[in-house]
């Protein structure tokens, strides 16, 4: 019979593998990324079937999008950036990354505003209109939920919660912050490039 | 350093101290304790059984003659919807949820699930939505489309009541409760496995569930982007469903059953999983092919994904597509035919013993072949124009889900129950309940194929006494009342095996499986020591030797009454997602309100909204968010070692 079974020591907390939060992060992102999937594909159905312009204005305007789009991913980077920082213990850093990131979050948010208010159409003009303020909103409610989490994870930062070794809130808050990222260059992609290329 | 210790020496009375339940209120609503959380799932699904089967006898008795007219058109269309949503959605996948969450951690050898707290969420969004849609029922405007809910009848201008409100806001209040529930088990399966128990060592069980979860995650936002457009047309009139204006009632279409039938699975392969482990313990040997079992279950979710179209042959789609899924469809009848020759072969070459849970086994693989040939004929495009939207449809339907899921659920309670309850369910009553319920679905099911070929449609709420179905109707009806009777006779065996059933031990079926280890009921702790698992049946390493499945020479046996204490707090051990190596020493949640208040807020906002009362709308709203901050709140930092 053997006395111990374990070769090594185990220890308390997760310092090697994953911790089971970081898998419930990675699924819910998987889930939610199915639901873009699914609205993005709705919105590709209904426009192979349309027998009406589509959009019905023409293709939607890139003056604010684009450079809004570039803002996004920057707020990504920013985040990215503190987040190296409280890897190496730089608790300053990841205040810094985090606001800035939250900052430009904020300025994506606002322009978004002034886009809806922009098209020429409304949410009940036809089925492109329904489509392009569902899947924009979608997207909208997830940069708010983002910088929700922002918020959290600068307090936290701010009282001292995290450590070099341990900051799995950081590190789960920044991997669906970068998710709303990419999953806007799909929407920005399918809304307002793939309407081009017809 | 993690040493072995004795299960003697365990400090039991600590352990059972820290993971009991606070008494009180606090304990009740706040419990993350998963054997509650499970049991509080099963209870609550077989109301939701029992519900939906007492709406199916009203609509049985307005049916057993011509020209009857018990209920009026609008009530016979809200009751056969209820009945299908709440049997599809409220009660097949619940109850699976409840038997995981119950049985898997004692299966896996650990203390709980790997988010507590989000398991006391599901339930609790589960039991809420339940009563939000009931609401609907309750106030006379329940949904009244049919359970998938097509698109224009969904739509405002030809239903303007509530009801599809209640629709469209229930199943999305649903899907919280099943999307959060299976990213619990995929964590609890990478996770929190006894050190040992490796992939080819886990039961087909928890196969079946970890399937189901990942189909979850990718088929079930198809339904959350359809409730969101349905509701969304209704009150703010836009438009995606509304050929007028650009959008398209197949949308609906293919959007419900993208996710209706991978849900097909969803609410089967767990069963299936639970017949995968009763059969082996009653047919005295191991499962037959276990690895071709475990890896059709896995085809079987991946393949559930290619064959929705099969739901929509009569819509007018091109003959291109038609053929694509005809052909999944015949295709997925190959992981089910594997499966069901290893249940097969695992009779065969045994020697079984005929105790209740058996014969549910038995009977769910003569309705699951029934229900399977009846299902795989539809998949040839030209007989399912024929017989679409006829009864040959509702008999097929029931055959695959009563079958494959309420005959292995009502097995599986024979078959759990004493570990649960710690007291046997009583044989004579549970072999009459199992012939009643078995005759009585024959007799009420199979003629609904005779009413299908000749001609009868499904959902008409009358039929004129020309149409020649009086007879096929009466029979159906008959066989409807014996079968609830049979589900009846399940409910007296419980409430007698509660107050004088046998004391069940530890291990009453002399099974291999780990959750037959610890006594039963099982502590609050599960296990007193974290055992280490060498094979796929632990317990049968006595009797089976080196034949043991899973055992690999020179590893030893299985560690059952010695292993890792850590009793320190709430722990367990977080193990590597393939061999289960353990690699750290996770502190598990302390009992919270959080879930439950959560569920509350969100029921007040699904309230707000379909009753358009906004303030309360939004204060649900606040109060979803405060909750949240609360729940996520950093509580303590987990640093240093344990020995």
């Amino acid at each position: 019979m053997t006395t111990t079974a374990y070769d090594r020591t185990i220890p308390l907390g997760v310092h090697e593998g994953r911790a089971p939060g970081w898998w419930a992060m990675v699924w819910t992102i998987a889930t939610e990324a199915a639901l873009f999937a699914f609205l993005l594909f709705s919105f590709f159905y209904l426009g192979s079937q349309s027998r009406s312009p589509w959009p019905p204005s023409g293709p939607l305007a890139l003056k604010l999008s684009l450079p809004n789009t570039i803002i996004l991913i920057l707020s990504s980077i920013a985040y990215a950036w503190g987040e190296r920082g409280i890897r190496a213990g730089d608790r300053a850093r990841l205040r810094l990354g985090l606001a800035i990131a939250f900052i430009l979050g904020l300025i994506f948010i606002i322009i978004q505003g002034i886009e809806w208010s922009n098209q020429p159409f409304g949410a009940r003009d036809g089925a492109f209109g329904s489509l392009f303020y569902t899947i924009t909103g979608f997207h909208g409610a997830h940069v708010v939920v983002g910088l929700l989490m922002n918020i959290l994870v600068q307090i936290w930062a701010a009282r001292g919660t995290f450590t070099r070794e341990s900051h799995l809130a950081v590190t789960n808050a920044g991997m669906y912050w970068h998710f709303v990222d990419v999953v806007w260059l799909f929407v920005f992609a399918s809304l307002y490039i793939s309407p081009r290329l017809g | 350093m993690a040493t072995l210790a004795p299960i003697a020496t365990a400090p039991v009375e600590r352990l059972h101290e820290t993971w009991e339940a606070r008494p009180g209120l606090y304990g009740i609503l706040g419990t993350v304790d998963h054997k509650t959380i499970g049991k509080r799932y099963l209870v609550t699904a077989l109301i939701f059984l029992v519900l939906g089967g007492i709406e199916a006898l009203v609509m049985r008795v307005q049916l057993t003659h011509s020209d009857t007219h018990l209920l009026s058109p609008d009530a016979y269309n809200q009751l056969f919807s209820m009945h299908g949503i709440t049997m599809i959605f409220w009660y097949a996948s619940p109850i699976l949820s409840g038997f995981s969450n119950y049985i898997w951690p004692l299966m896996l050898g650990s203390r709980d699930m790997a988010y507590p707290r989000v398991n006391a969420l599901s339930y609790w969004t589960f039991l809420a939505s339940g009563i939000f849609i009931y609401t609907a029922l309750a106030i006379g405007q329940a949904p009244n489309d049919g359970w998938f809910g097509y698109a224009p009848m969904s739509l405002r201008a030809y239903n303007p009541g509530l009801n599809m409100d209640f629709y469209a806001l229930g199943l999305l209040f649903l899907t919280v409760s099943t999307t959060v529930g299976a990213i619990n088990f995929i964590g609890t399966v990478m996770k929190m496995r006894a050190p040992g128990m490796s992939l080819n060592r886990l039961p087909i069980f928890v196969y079946g569930t970890m399937t189901v979860s990942f189909s979850v995650l990718f088929s079930l936002p198809a339904l959350t982007a359809a409730s969101v457009f349905l509701f969304f047309e209704r009150r703010f009139g836009m438009h995606f469903f509304d050929a007028a204006q650009g959008g398209s009632p197949l949308l609906w279409q293919h959007l419900f059953w993208i996710l209706g039938h991978p849900w097909v699975y969803i609410i089967v392969l767990p069963a299936m999983g639970m017949v995968s482990e009763m059969i082996p313990t009653f047919s005295r040997r191991p499962l037959v092919g276990y690895p071709y079992v475990a890896l059709s279950t896995i085809a079987t979710g991946l393949i559930g994904f290619g064959v929705w179209v099969h739901h929509m042959f009569a819509t007018g789609l091109p003959a291109v597509s038609m053929s694509f899924f005809s052909g999944a469809s015949f295709l997925i009848t190959i992981p089910s035919a594997i499966a069901v020759f290893a249940w097969i072969a695992t009779m065969w070459l045994g020697r079984p013993v005929w105790r209740t849970p058996m014969l549910f086994c038995a009977g769910f693989v003569v309705l699951f072949v029934i229900g399977g040939v009846s299902g795989v004929v539809t998949a040839a495009v030209p007989f399912d124009w024929q017989v679409t939207d006829t009864y040959f449809v509702v008999a097929h339907i029931h055959y695959v889900l009563i079958g494959i899921n309420v005959f292995p659920v009502i097995g599986a309670f024979y078959y759990w129950i004493p570990k649960m309850t710690g007291r046997m369910m009583n044989e004579t009553l549970g072999k009459w309940n199992f012939w009643t319920m078995f005759i009585g679905f024959n007799l009420g099911f199979f003629p609904m194929h005779i009413a299908g070929l000749l001609g009868m449609p499904r959902r008409v709420y009358t039929y004129p006494a020309s149409s020649g179905w009086d007879t096929v109707n009466l029979i159906t009806t008959i066989g409807a009342f014996v079968f609830a009777v049979g589900v009846l006779l399940f409910v007296i065996n419980f409430f007698v095996s509660r107050r004088s059933g046998a004391f069940a031990g530890s291990n009453p079926w002399d099974a291999g499986t780990l959750e037959w280890s610890m006594e039963s009921p099982p502590p609050p702790y599960n296990f007193a020591v974290i055992p280490i698992i060498r094979s796929r049946l632990p317990l049968w390493e006595g009797q089976l030797g080196d034949d043991t499945p899973g055992l690999v020479p020179g590893e030893g046996p299985s560690h059952i009454t010695e292993g890792a204490v850590l009793a320190e707090g709430r722990e367990t051990f977080g193990t590597s997602p393939l061999e289960a190596e353990p690699l750290h020493v996770l502190h598990m949640p302390e009992d919270s309100l959080f879930p439950f208040l959560l569920a509350v807020a969100m029921l007040a906002t699904a309230y707000g909204l379909v009753f358009s009362a906004w303030w309360l709308a939004i204060l649900g709203g606040l109060g979803m968010l405060a909750c949240l901050v609360g729940w996520l709140w950093p509580r303590h930092l987990v640093t240093g070692e344990r020995a």
